[in-house]
């Protein structure tokens, strides 16, 4: 579990990026951070590795301050991906994947081999390993960015907006695999994006910024489409626009659901359950029933 | 043309080959010189500029510093230093060195300022010490623009090392001086051919040690380079 409380974060010019910050991510839940550019989603996530340490209050991990623990060694037990990959362009991708464990001890064959593994895991293909970062497309280098990320098998992945730079198809691609690695491996994954679609997706609990890291509203996806807090969420989140406000109608062949512009979003299939789930498209981002946290 | 005559006659004259003064024995009297004083400017240039580099801070100082000792004429130095310290190679050390030093600090910290700066924040994210990063990631990626300041450092010494020759019985200096006393401008000639083609010779051994050393992932990212290896590398 992580815990923010009442985290703020002022930068030497005087920016205040987070301010009175608090929240709780549960243990081997996605929480997603959404918000629009600027609003402290990155400021935020780094404050879990100590890339930013905060002005004043405290960031815990299972309960401890991690402003007593060591940087470098936090780090190491922590996954970190970016939206650029981060990878090191004079390493191999192998290479890259196998950088902290051999750092964390490992030898270098140990590491090597391991490293073949998860780029299975990650759905690259082997014949990638002896390539360069510069060799690969965005997509495959984001998941050679998530191999790296998973190396040390962490308990925590922190994602920075990592398929931010890709093209839609692969975005929806990488988003669908992160869904199947987060029923594989259940980690406590923090999961930063500017797309609220995006993060309705992958969020087990999502957490709307406003601009200076405030939270306008916190919950699950259903929770946040049945009652938006206010009308910044509400706008957010698309609801007014009426992409997301369904109704059915009947054209005479039967009911078809059409959204607030008049534009047909499909058909009702099952019987309705308003009260249990209103995530999109039946919402594959809801968590998984039955998975208690360790 | 006459000149050059004189200057291949003198060149290809066994009388020059043999002896204390033998052309053989300058070369590498010269060579020598050159290898030492590039030591000596490394040794205090590098490990100031990775500083500069990997924090970001003293660049102003450094350029400063580095514009004053470029400033300093080196025969003045060298005069006043082997007036101090007397006769002998110390003093062509001294000012040579000084004349190497801005040419590897600014390749050591440009170096190191070049790199992508995501690069080195995504490496310290996933746990890398300081340490680590500079000897892991810095240290590589720098190495073509350091090589480069190590290139031009060489030059200089070695064009300029013919001053040695001004206080002591030195390197292919000697050619220069005591054909121009002698008025043997075969010989003077001579001597200045020897430089150059030392030079140039030091310029293709640097050329070779870049393609040595330079990291092939940084090599492979150069769009050139995709697009001739695309062919194989794509299905
Ligand atoms: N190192 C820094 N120094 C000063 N201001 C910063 C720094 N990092 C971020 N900021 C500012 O803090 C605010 C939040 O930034 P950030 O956390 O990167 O937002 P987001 O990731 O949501 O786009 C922005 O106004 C940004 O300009
Ligand atoms: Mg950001």
């Amino acid at each position: 579990m992580i815990e923010f409380r009442s985290v703020t974060k002022r930068f030497a010019d005087g920016t205040v990026a987070v301010d009175n910050f608090n929240l709780v991510l549960p243990s081997r839940k996605t929480t997603v951070l959404v918000g629009t550019s600027g609003s402290g989603k990155t400021t935020l996530l780094r404050m879990i590795n100590r890339m930013v340490d905060p002005t004043s209050g405290t960031v815990e991990i299972d309960g401890a301050d991690i402003g007593t623990l060591e940087p470098v060694k936090l780090r190491r037990g922590i996954g970190y991906v970016m939206q650029n990959s981060g990878l090191l362009p004079h390493r191999k991708v192998i290479d890259n994947v196998a950088t902290v464990p051999m750092l964390r001890g490992l030898t270098r064959k140990k590491a090597r081999e391991d490293a073949l593994l998860l780029l299975d895991t990650v759905g690259l293909d082997r014949s990638l390993a002896d390539r360069y970062p510069s060799q690969l497309s965005g997509g495959q280098q984001q998941r050679v960015g998530v191999a790296r990320g998973l190396a040390v098998n962490p308990n925590i992945l922190l994602m920075d907006e990592p398929f931010g730079a890709v093209d839609p198809i692969v975005r929806a691609e990488l988003q669908q695999e992160l869904l199947r690695l987060q029923r594989e491996l259940d980690k406590t994954v923090v999961f930063v994006t500017h797309d609220i679609d995006e993060a309705f997706l992958l969020g087990d609990q999502v957490a709307i910024l406003r601009t200076g890291g405030k939270i306008a509203q916190v919950g699950t996806p259903a929770e946040i489409l049945a009652n938006p807090a206010d009308e910044f969420v509400a706008t957010f989140v698309g609801a007014e626009r009426g992409k997301r406000s369904l109704h059915l109608e009947n054209h005479g062949h039967g009911d078809v659901l059409v959204d607030g512009d008049g534009r047909l979003a499909g058909v009702l299939v099952g019987a309705p359950t308003t009260q249990d789930k209103a995530g999109p498209a039946s919402g594959p981002g809801a968590s998984a029933p039955g998975v208690e946290p360790r | 043309m006459n000149f050059f005559l004189d200057a291949l006659n003198w060149l290809v004259d066994p009388a020059n080959h043999v002896g204390d003064g033998a052309i053989g024995i300058r070369v590498v009297q010269h060579l020598g010189f050159t290898a030492v004083t590039l030591v000596f400017a490394s040794v205090i240039a590098i490990p100031i500029g990775f500083l500069i580099g990997h924090t970001g801070r003293g660049r102003g100082l450094a350029v400063a510093v580095s514009g004053a000792l470029r400033a300093i004429p080196t025969l003045g130095l060298l005069t006043i230093v082997a007036l101090w310290v007397g006769i002998g190679l110390d003093a062509p050390y001294v000012a040579l060195t000084v004349l190497a030093i801005p040419p590897i600090l600014a390749g050591a910290y440009t170096g190191f300022q070049a790199i992508d700066r995501t690069t080195v924040d995504a490496a310290r994210a996933v746990g890398m010490s300081e340490r680590q990063i500079v000897r892991l990631v810095e240290m590589p990626l720098g190495l073509p623009l350091l090589i480069g300041g190590l290139r031009s450092a060489t030059l200089q010494i070695v064009a300029t090392a013919t001053l040695a020759a001004y206080v002591a019985d030195f390197g292919l200096g000697r050619f220069l001086f005591t054909g121009l006393k002698t008025r043997d401008y075969g010989e003077m000639l001579g001597g200045s051919i020897l430089v150059i083609l030392l030079a140039l010779a030091l310029e293709g051994a640097f050329a070779l040690v870049r393609i040595l050393v330079v990291p092939r992932g940084v090599t492979a990212g150069r769009p050139t380079d995709i697009r001739v290896r695309s062919k194989g590398l794509t299905r």
